[in-house]
């Protein structure tokens, strides 16, 4: 499968970006959002591919199962006769599109930044037999991350030994609780007052 | 290089044989994998629709299919299939053909690869991700797309409604099937399928449902949320004929019609199986000696892989696991035909109003569960003589590949992990 990998590699990658472009020139919305859900997919796809089991499930839950789903569910109940294209005027196709090259320009930097090889003989000299194309590869052996993951949650790293993401975890979890609430009371029903 | 996600032992018996390259192998044992899948994929609604109706027949007082395939009418659903298959493939004038067209493939891809991580038996499965239950509630969770895009597309109001409903309906229910499923799992300390069927092998009381009070409550509504969430009754308001003609599916014709029941007997069945390893024990008997008798037969050959004997105890596992998804499917078309349906805003309510609060307080409780039972028995379990389940799971020995073996790398470094092994506030 070492010839195997890249032909997947390029079928998810291809399909991603392909997808993505499908998104920006296609004017009915419904199948915009269909777009999103195949670029999205696609993006699941590739993490599964490096062995990332739990980054992959994820993706899929929280951005194609669920922020598409609610986005597909607007759109829906909204699209509907002349509300169902949306024309995009040049002048916001103009200011898109500059936004978008000079975001491609941030990322072709960063990615060019990156010493490619010399990580990668770091990680040989590292302790990792083969690097990344040998035998023994992949540090957190293919995809079975999820113990140490939860460990790390917890404060300790288990390949380190220092410490974890106790504080941002604990974070992250109060303020998704804040917003479950919030969103509870925005939504529950009013009861009306008596004027009387 | 192994490969990264689909790894088996039989690409490595392949491999020890050698007759092929690598790369043939590969792909053989990919196409292997699929084949099986793809053909129980398909064979399950067949078997399904004919349980379906000769059990709403006998409940209604009827004979129900009697001739196809000889005395019990046994081949109903080929018959069906080739009744379906011969019709006309419609599409209404004001659909959006493209969405339209692909709707139910849509729906069919997410209830199919859902199976790629469900076990049949020890080592039995496609791919043993460590992640299994999280990523089979993830692809899951894609199936609402295509019902969605079904009502949308088809340009009709009855569709649209009964998409609307649908999707509200099938989010809704996500929320308490994930964290009902997660009672067994915390308890377990795990979220490889693999291990979670290995960890109840023994005795009937080794199972998940009888592990504490509050897996025995979430395994009732967790099939209850599974009724729901495929869109059976009582919960089937997306396809209310008295009020929505067919709901989502009102202007599908023919094998694109026959797609959305497919993956919706399929989905039942994956779901039914997910509830059997979660907390019916999974591919083990129940009967201890039966049990250690079968895991005696898999290790007396785990070393050299694929052995006649392994085989037939993952056989034997395999029948076991498909009898009790069974007996479940069978359940719910119990239901479906006792029950009478429920209002929209019933359904509704049921779900958000008390199956989420119940499913929250039992994953409470199954948190707090044996560390009261330390402070009062000072032991992790109810009764003395069983192993604590932390203990069954470390147990556990998969039939695993060689290049899925980090469970134990994990464990290793964790002793070696200063934090760990420093006396913590003594």
């Amino acid at each position: 499968m070492s010839d195997m990998q890249p032909m997947l590699f390029w079928i998810f990658a291809s399909a991603t970006c392909l997808a993505a472009i499908a998104v920006v020139i296609t004017q009915n919305v419904v199948r915009m959002a269909f777009w999103l859900i195949v670029s999205l997919g696609s993006v699941a796809g590739l993490y599964f591919l490096v062995g990332a089991d739990f980054v992959g499930a994820t993706q899929l839950m929280i951005y194609v199962g669920g922020t598409v789903v609610l986005l597909i569910f607007g759109v829906m109940l909204t699209a509907s006769g002349s509300y169902i294209k949306i024309q995009a005027s040049p002048a916001e196709g103009f200011l898109a599109a500059g936004v978008g090259i000079l975001f491609l320009v941030v990322i072709t930097a960063s990615v060019a930044e990156v010493d490619w090889v010399g990580a990668h003989e770091k990680l040989v000299a590292g302790g990792v037999e083969g690097g990344f194309s040998g035998e023994g590869y992949n540090p957190k052996e293919q995809g079975n991350t999820v113990r140490p993951l939860g460990f790390s949650f917890l404060g300790m790293r288990t390949d380190s030994g220092n410490g974890g993401y106790l504080l941002p975890f604990e974070i992250v979890s109060v303020h998704l609780l804040v917003v479950l609430i919030g969103a509870a009371y925005l939504a529950r029903a009013k009861k009306r007052v008596d004027s009387n | 290089m192994k490969p990264p996600i689909i790894a088996s032992t039989i690409f490595e018996f392949l491999n020890n044989e050698g007759w092929t390259g690598e790369t043939i192998n590969f792909v053989l044992v990919l196409l292997l994998h699929a084949l099986l899948l793809v053909t129980f994929f398909h064979l399950v609604p067949g078997v399904a629709v004919w349980a379906e109706r000769k059990v709403s027949a006998r409940i209604q007082d009827r004979l129900g299919p009697t001739r196809p395939g000889g005395k019990f009418g046994w081949l109903v659903g080929l018959a069906d299939g080739i009744k379906l298959i011969q019709k006309e493939d419609l599409c209404p004038k004001d659909a959006d053909r493209f969405l339209f067209r692909l709707a139910p493939y849509l729906v069919c891809i997410a209830s199919f690869a859902a199976f790629i991580v469900l076990p049949f038996s020890d080592g039995w499965v496609a791919v043993a991700s460590d992640v299994g239950i999280f990523v089979l509630f993830a692809i899951l969770s894609l199936e609402v797309f295509g019902i969605v895009l079904a009502g949308w597309s088809s340009g009709s109001k009855w569709s649209l409604f009964g998409g609307i409903r649908e999707s509200a309906q099938m989010v809704s229910y996500e929320i308490p099937l994930a964290i009902g499923g997660l009672v067994p799992i915390v308890a377990l300390g795990t979220l490889n399928l693999g291990e979670i069927g290995n960890a109840q092998s023994g005795w009937i009381f080794n199972w998940m449902i009888f592990h504490d009070p509050f897996c025995f409550i979430a395994f009732f509504v967790y099939f209850t949320v599974v009724v729901a969430g495929c869109k059976r009754a009582p919960f089937d308001l997306a396809e209310a004929e008295s009020e929505l003609v067919g709901g989502f599916h009102t202007e599908y014709s023919g094998m694109r019609w026959l797609f959305f029941y497919m993956a919706e007997y399929s989905t039942m069945y994956l779901l039914s199986a997910v509830a059997a390893i979660l907390f019916l024990g999974g591919w083990h008997t129940g009967i201890g000696p039966v049990d250690g008798f079968l895991i005696g037969l898999r290790e007396s050959s785990t070393s050299e892989g694929f052995v006649a004997s392994s085989y037939l105890a993952n056989l034997i596992g395999m029948s076991v696991i498909l009898t009790k998804g069974a007996l479940l499917l069978i359940v719910q078309i119990w239901v479906r035909w006792t029950l009478p349906r429920l209002r929209i805003d019933q359904v509704m309510m049921t779900c958000l109003k008390y199956l989420l609060p119940l499913t929250c307080a039992l994953f409470l409780g199954a948190i707090l569960w044996p560390l009261i039972m330390i402070q009062i028995t000072g032991r992790p379990v109810l009764f003395g003589a069983s192993v604590p389940l932390g203990d069954r799971v470390f147990k556990t020995k998969q039939t695993q590949p060689k290049s899925r073996t980090a469970v134990t790398h994990g464990i290793q470094n964790l002793k070696t992990n200063p934090l760990l092994t420093k006396d913590v506030g003594q």
